[in-house]
């Protein structure tokens, strides 16, 4: 992937140091990445990533349009992509399951594309200006069939700058949708960012196919990313659909079919786990206790980890920035060697299946969960640590 | 074996417009959408647009499968978002003419928002509904424009909805172009999917349609040749009618023709207005300026032009070859040559009674309108017959 990538176009790029919220940071990464293209439809707490596109627009000569629900603003996205332009919708836990429909849809049909779910308090309506992690599992989930996806997370309005980027990156190399779960907390919390200068951004460019048209696939499965795409009125005359295809694109639906296809879908994802995964650890070798975090819970759990620190307690930290594919081969190589891992969210415990069936039983897991709508106390984490030390 | 289809597949007429790759397709016999995608075929011949510049988006469902048979850049979608993935793809890529084909319940059921919304921008493209009154893919359901008492899978004691009447909705909804025809009314169709091909904004396209499995089976309609007759006989041809009065009762009359044609500045075209007075003169869209985008429209436009010129004399060629036919065997047709032989009997006969010189003159003269008359009539009489069996033929008694 690396080699693909090329200096950002500097139209799309605000260089310079701001004072930005992590939605308003989530379209500039965007922007930056070479996102000209955003449908989306106005939910709390995202909307000022929406907004912020829509001011944008017409100065980068991007297209911006506001569809009449998130179904069609995720439909909406698919066409643009084929239209040949890179896309970005924003929503959270309501308008995404709106969107899963849609989703499903990219993904059975390899259209590279970035969502961002702020995440807010559910179920239903539930809290729309209260923060959550809730929608952890539906990010993988949450379009029926087996799908493989890559999730994000950010912790700061930084990150959510960069990871738009990389997000993009990720998608366009393995044509997949990527989506960044950040959450209401650091979706509206103001910070420092940074946007470095055009030159000093890479980001992998759309891989249009330029062959001969009879030997045009939109598809190559067994591949492990990088494969050419096109878009209309190219003279390929690409054929797609959610349908169980061919190489070709064409309907061919039959178990042995679908087998290649499921397993090309998964594979492609999962089999580049250590390609794809980004972790930010610290003190993690040698600790009895691993703190297991993401998103804006990793900056409430360092006050923890500062405070067990100071108590002597050898703990270390392991915030996820890839959510999915799951980190699965760092946690089965620290199980057993740590004591315990502690896993903080902001749900009543998704994450924390996954690091228990990957610790196996060889390490315990102590899941601190909490029901959304604020973050967590560091005290509860701080006793959820000790406890892990005994 | 195969490669005599091979062949004939790639000799066929369509080839070029239609995947013959994919050939046969699912659709049942006596369903009327294998001829509306070939009227939308030859449309786009006519039209002279670039078959790569053109995207046919269906949604999901028997019209649905109408993408992977098109020879364009085709998307088939989820069930109802065709019009909103078109809208992307437009607004993505300007220069690409977009169709949505896609079915009554597709477009108008699960996807009804999406299609107001679409019509209510004006989004500039072509959206065909195939109305064959069920939802044929998932067994003969009611939809939204079943007429109210007909009989479906899920009305099996007649369909107690009011339907929607299309053309209205789409009128209300702000479309620019509506119009509606049946699957027997090819020619019309086709002029009128060129029509809406060659214009902007958003145009709809209403096919009533024969769903000969499910809604003619269930309600003893008869099949697919009944369904023509039944058109041929109820369709009621009535250019520009309110759209309010075009609602369609069950086996009732079916008001078709152009009914709304109004020019409005597209989706593009006033986002572009709004964003000139905001940004200035330089105002781009994906790096194009609006003056740079009008110079290559206009140049495609006259590519178009050329290409739909060379379309038609070809057509003409054919025609005048076809007349040139017509000529050629009325002159060996016996009903000429007999009526030259009563001319020259009568030449015969008058010339003792009058000077020869006037008779064969006045002879001459008779027996040449005569000819001229009994080619016509030979004509005339050619083309009866042929209509006659045509009509003859394949028609059968409605069962009831």
């Amino acid at each position: 992937m690396k080699n693909m990538t090329v200096p950002a176009d500097p139209k799309g790029v605000d260089s310079g140091p701001h004072f930005m919220d992590g939605d308003h940071a989530l379209a500039e990464g965007a922007l930056a990445a070479g996102c000209r293209f955003f449908a989306g439809y106005p939910i709390t707490p995202s909307t000022e990533t929406f907004e912020r596109f829509a001011e944008r627009a017409p100065e980068v000569g991007a297209m911006f349009i506001q569809m009449e629900d998130e179904l069609s603003a995720i439909a909406a996205n698919i066409g643009a992509v084929w239209g040949g332009q890179k896309v970005m919708t924003v929503t959270c836990g309501p308008g995404f399951s709106l969107m899963v429909e849609n989703i499903g849809l990219a993904a059975m049909t390899e259209t590279p594309m970035v969502i961002c779910n702020v995440q807010r308090a559910g179920p239903s309506t539930g809290a729309p200006t209260l923060t959550a992690q809730q929608d952890m599992m539906q990010a993988k989930y949450g379009p029926h069939g087996d799908n493989a996806m890559i999730a994000l997370s950010p912790d700061s309005p930084q990150e959510c700058f960069d990871l738009a980027i990389e997000a993009f990156n990720l998608s366009e190399y393995y044509r997949v949708p990527v989506i960044i779960l950040a959450d209401e907390t650091v979706g509206h919390m103001h910070e420092k960012v940074v946007i470095p200068p055009a030159d000093q951004i890479k980001v992998v460019p759309r891989n249009l196919y330029n062959g001969p048209k009879e030997d045009f696939r939109p598809y190559k499965f067994n591949s492990q990313g990088g494969h050419p795409m096109t878009r209309a009125g190219d003279g390929y005359r690409f054929h797609i659909t959610g349908l169980t295809h061919n190489e070709k694109g064409y309907p061919v639906v039959t178990a042995e079919q679908n087998k290649i296809v499921v397993t090309h879908l998964m594979e492609k994802i999962n089999g580049n786990e250590e390609a794809i995964v980004r972790l930010d650890e610290d003190q993690v070798e040698g600790a009895d206790v691993v703190v297991v975090s993401y998103g804006i819970t990793s900056r409430i759990a360092v006050k923890a980890i500062q405070d067990a620190r100071k108590e002597g307690i050898k703990v270390g930290s392991l915030r996820m920035i890839t959510i999915w594919p799951f980190c699965e081969k760092r946690i089965r190589a620290l199980a057993g060697k740590v004591k315990t891992f502690v896993v903080p969210e902001l749900n009543y415990g998704q994450m924390v299946n996954e690091v228990e069936r990957c610790a196996g039983g060889k390490s315990k897991v102590i899941s601190v969960n909490h029901c959304g709508g604020a973050v967590h106390d560091p005290e509860v984490i701080l006793e959820a640590i000790r406890r892990g030390n005994k | 074996m195969s490669s005599d289809i091979a062949q004939f597949k790639k000799d066929s007429p369509m080839s070029g417009t239609l995947r013959m790759d994919r050939m046969s397709h699912i659709w049942c016999p006596g369903c009327g959408i294998g001829s509306e995608v070939n009227a939308f075929a030859e449309a786009v011949k006519r039209s002279g647009i670039d078959p790569d510049k053109l995207a046919v988006v269906s949604g999901i469902g028997c019209t649905g499968r109408v993408a992977g048979y098109v020879d364009f850049d085709s998307i088939h979608t989820t069930h109802g978002r065709a019009i909103p993935v078109a809208t992307g793809l437009k607004l993505a890529r300007p220069e690409t003419k977009v169709v949505v084909f896609s079915g009554e319940g597709d477009l108008t059921g699960i996807g009804g928002n999406h299609f107001i919304h679409a019509a209510r921008r004006n989004m500039d493209i072509v959206v065909i509904c195939n109305n064959n009154f069920t939802y044929g893919m998932t067994g003969g359901q009611v939809t939204p424009t079943t007429p109210h008492s007909a009989i479906s899978s899920t009305t099996p004691f007649g369909n107690h909805e009011y339907p929607f009447n299309l053309p209205f909705l789409a009128d209300a909804a702000g479309a620019t172009y509506i119009a509606r025809w049946t699957s027997m009314h090819s020619r019309n169709l086709i002029q009128s999917i060129e029509e809406a091909l060659s214009r902007k904004g958003f145009s709809f396209i209403e096919i009533i349609s024969p769903c000969t499995t499910l809604y003619l089976r269930r309600n003893r309609l008869g099949d697919g040749v009944d369904a023509l007759q039944f058109y041929q006989e109820n369709a009621v041809l009535k250019h520009g009618a309110d759209t309010r009065d075009l609602a369609i009762d069950f086996q009732e009359k079916i008001i078709i023709g152009k009914f709304v044609e109004k020019d409005k500045p597209t989706y593009i075209e006033a986002l572009d207005k709004q964003c000139v007075k905001v940004v200035g003169d330089d105002y781009e869209l994906y790096g194009k300026t609006i003056p740079e985008r009008e110079a290559e429209e206009k140049a495609e436009k006259e590519r178009v032009a050329a290409r739909r010129a060379a379309v038609l004399a070809e057509d003409e060629k054919a025609k005048a070859k076809a007349a040139k036919m017509v000529t050629k065997i009325s002159a060996k047709i016996p009903v000429k040559a007999a009526a030259k032989k009563t001319a020259a009997t009568v030449a015969k006969k008058a010339a003792p009674k009058t000077t020869a010189k006037a008779a064969v003159t006045k002879v001459k003269a008779k027996s040449t309108a005569k000819a001229v008359t009994s080619k016509v009539k030979a004509k005339t009489t050619v083309k009866t017959v042929a209509k006659k069996a045509v009509a003859k033929t394949p028609v059968k008694k409605t069962r009831k």
